[in-house]
């Protein structure tokens, strides 16, 4: 992407919530407030997130970055007192909040991997299946054929295809979150959701995950939370920088971090704070 | 001022003494416990192995597991002291009776004194036993991992459950005879079951329940929570990630804590004094005309018999080869259905862990 793109952003309003021009908007999130009880985690957040790009979800820790994440999925829903008071948020311009969804059906067109890697303690092979099981999926062909392209779009075939009935446990921690990523896959979903997927690898293992993300934007959408500016900058095309529960900026990754136009977005991305 | 290799060798201080009091009373208890355990145990082995086994092959009294109680009836023959059971004793004295017959002279009977229950096994106790700690913890176990389930993974976590949970706790500490006596006032009398394997069941399985269900909850909690988040964000229902991603790796720690319930619901006797149990019956469980009679007929029972054998017939020598002879085969029973849950669990464990 060009650094010196004549594109303004001036922050939170529509027009940078607005996706990047040329790609459609796959998830639009509008003037969206979520509380936990008492407390508010969101606020007013608007934004609008292009399909087949990296959309990197940055912040000091306790700015909403999960909480945003797991709205898309509604994975919010099962924590007591969490709601959503206001906004909406469009997937392919269905309201998900809407009464006629099916949280179920939203989960697999929207798959996620979490920060702690949380293999099933099952075999790889079962934990690959797991997904097309749970819709009825008995076929061994069919089954064998998902296991194989997930793990090959994961990269980890090569190195598991030989010990496919062994746990997934027995796996190194960043072969496990492939692991998870790839079972993520297997139910062939569009958008993919990474809450700080590398937090727990080492500096190798992190290095593969994100060759990974950078493969899988073929295919997928994907957004990430990371604490790492290297990641977000390495491996995203669009960032969005939250701050105590709102959006402060989102735009080009090159722009937030060569040439942010809110100053607390460039105080966080140069380390000065957070 | 001293040198530190001086200071290093000082004698033991205040401190060090009174800690090497406090280690040896530890220890005194410690083994004060290990003593009184092996008393009772060797006690019970001791005197009990003088029923269980033979000198003489194939070593096992093999009567004693195979067979009823019966009668024992005692008495001299040729200056020698003879022991029969009731059986024997009815055949001795008809062939006494038929040679008296064939010679022509009047057969004399030997005068015997008859003791009760300290001839013949206890083979029926067994099945009985056996028969009320399956149908109990069946009950016990489908009913409390529901509601464990239920409670944990369903109910929202208000002060509802809490209550709910307070009372189930509370209920574990409720003396087996109370529960014997509910299980005789609800199912023996109001459900009209009678004195009954059925109603024995659910009384024992009301007894153990809040354990079951304390135990399940805490397997469940155990159970990572990115189990759960990992099955519902591939689109699993709440039932689906329960059955699939929770219940499996759960279910060892479930199984292993209602071993306690095993040990409980085979020895515990106020429970089916009441409800289930038999002191004599001469017919086996499975000796019954329609199928559905075999879950309204009493049965008899170990615990019960030992309670039987020690204050319901007069002491003597003969009543105490009864009961330690029981008494050793009950231990022997519960610690192979204990070392067979542990042996189940370890399987289950060795194909999951995390
Ligand atoms: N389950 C919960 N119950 C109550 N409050 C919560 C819960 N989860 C998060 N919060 C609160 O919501 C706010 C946002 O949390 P969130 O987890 O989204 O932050 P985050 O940006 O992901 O932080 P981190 O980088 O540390 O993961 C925080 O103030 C947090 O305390
Ligand atoms: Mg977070």
């Amino acid at each position: 992407m060009d650094p010196t793109t004549t594109e303004s952003p001036s922050p939170t309003t529509p027009a940078a919530a607005s996706a990047d021009a040329g790609r459609p908007a796959i998830i639009e999130v509008e003037d969206l407030d979520f509380y936990y009880g008492e407390n508010r985690a969101l606020d007013g957040v608007s934004l609008a997130i292009p399909s087949h790009q990296v959309t990197a979800l940055i912040g000091p820790s306790g700015c909403g970055k999960s909480t945003l994440l797991r709205c898309f999925n509604r994975m919010n829903d099962l924590i007591e007192g969490a709601e959503r008071t206001r906004g909406t948020v469009r997937i392919r311009g269905v309201d998900i909040f809407g009464p006629e969804v099916n949280v179920m059906e939203l989960r697999k067109r929207v798959g996620m991997v979490f920060q702690k890697t949380n293999p099933f303690p099952n075999s790889i092979y079962e934990n690959i299946t797991f997904g097309l099981q749970l819709q009825g999926v008995r076929s061994k062909t069919r089954l064998d054929e998902a296991v194989e392209r997930s793990l090959r779009a994961a990269a980890l075939w090569d190195e598991v295809k030989d010990r496919l009935h062994e746990s997934g446990l027995s796996l190194s921690g960043g072969q496990q979150q492939r692991l998870c990523i790839a079972r993520a896959i297997a139910v062939e979903p569009e958008i993919i959701l990474m809450d700080e997927p590398c937090s727990a690898l080492d500096p190798v293992a992190t290095a593969r995950v994100e060759e990974l993300i950078h493969k899988l934007k073929q295919e997928f959408t994907i957004v990430i939370v990371t604490h790492n500016m290297q990641q977000a900058a390495r491996c995203s095309d669009r960032t969005a920088f939250l701050y105590l529960g709102k959006l402060i900026e989102y735009a080009d990754t090159q722009t937030i971090f060569i040439n942010p136009s809110d100053s607390q977005t460039e105080a966080y991305v140069s380390g000065r704070f957070g | 001022m001293a040198t530190p290799a001086e200071q290093f060798r000082r004698q033991s201080t205040a401190i060090q003494r009174r800690e090497k009091v406090i280690v040896f009373f530890l220890r005194a208890s410690a083994w004060i416990i290990l003593l009184a355990g092996a008393t009772v145990l060797g006690t019970i082995a001791w005197k009990g192995a003088g029923t269980l086994l033979q000198p003489n092959f194939p070593f096992i009294n093999i009567t004693f597991l195979a067979e009823a109680p019966q009668t024992l009836h005692v008495f001299e023959l040729d200056g020698e002291t003879v022991e029969m059971s009731d059986q024997d004793f009815r055949e001795f004295r008809a062939k006494l009776a038929e040679e008296a017959a064939a010679s022509g002279e009047s057969a004399i009977v030997p005068d015997s004194t008859s003791y009760v229950y300290a001839a013949g096994g206890i083979f029926p106790n067994i099945v009985g036993t056996l028969l009320l700690v399956a149908g109990s913890m069946s009950i016990a176990l489908g009913l409390g991992i529901a509601t464990a389930i239920y409670l944990s993974e369903y109910a929202r976590q208000g002060s509802t459950v809490r209550f709910i949970r307070l009372a189930i706790l509370n209920l574990a500490g409720v003396p087996s005879v109370v529960f014997g006596l509910f299980g005789f006032g609800m199912f023996v009398l109001f459900f009209g079951w009678n004195v009954s394997l059925i109603a024995g069941w659910f009384t024992l399985a009301f007894m153990v329940l809040p354990v079951v269900i304390t135990a399940s909850e805490e397997a469940l909690r155990a159970v990572p929570q990115g189990f759960r988040e990992g099955a519902l964000a591939l689109g699993a229902t709440r039932w689906q990630t329960i059955r699939r991603a929770v219940i499996p790796h759960a279910l060892p720690g479930i199984l292993t804590s209602s071993i306690l319930g095993i040990a409980r619901v085979a020895g515990e006797t106020a429970p089916i004094m009441f409800t289930a149990a038999f002191i004599m019956r001469d017919k086996l469980p499975w000796e019954v005309d329609r199928w559905f009679d075999f879950f309204f007929q009493g049965v008899m029972a170990l615990p019960y018999h030992i309670y039987v054998v020690s204050s319901k017939i007069p002491q003597n020598e003969y009543s105490a080869r009864v009961q330690f002879g029981t008494a050793l085969v009950f231990v022997l029973l519960v610690a192979v259905i204990a070392s067979a849950s542990l042996f189940l669990r370890h399987r289950i464990r060795a194909r999951q862990r995390w």
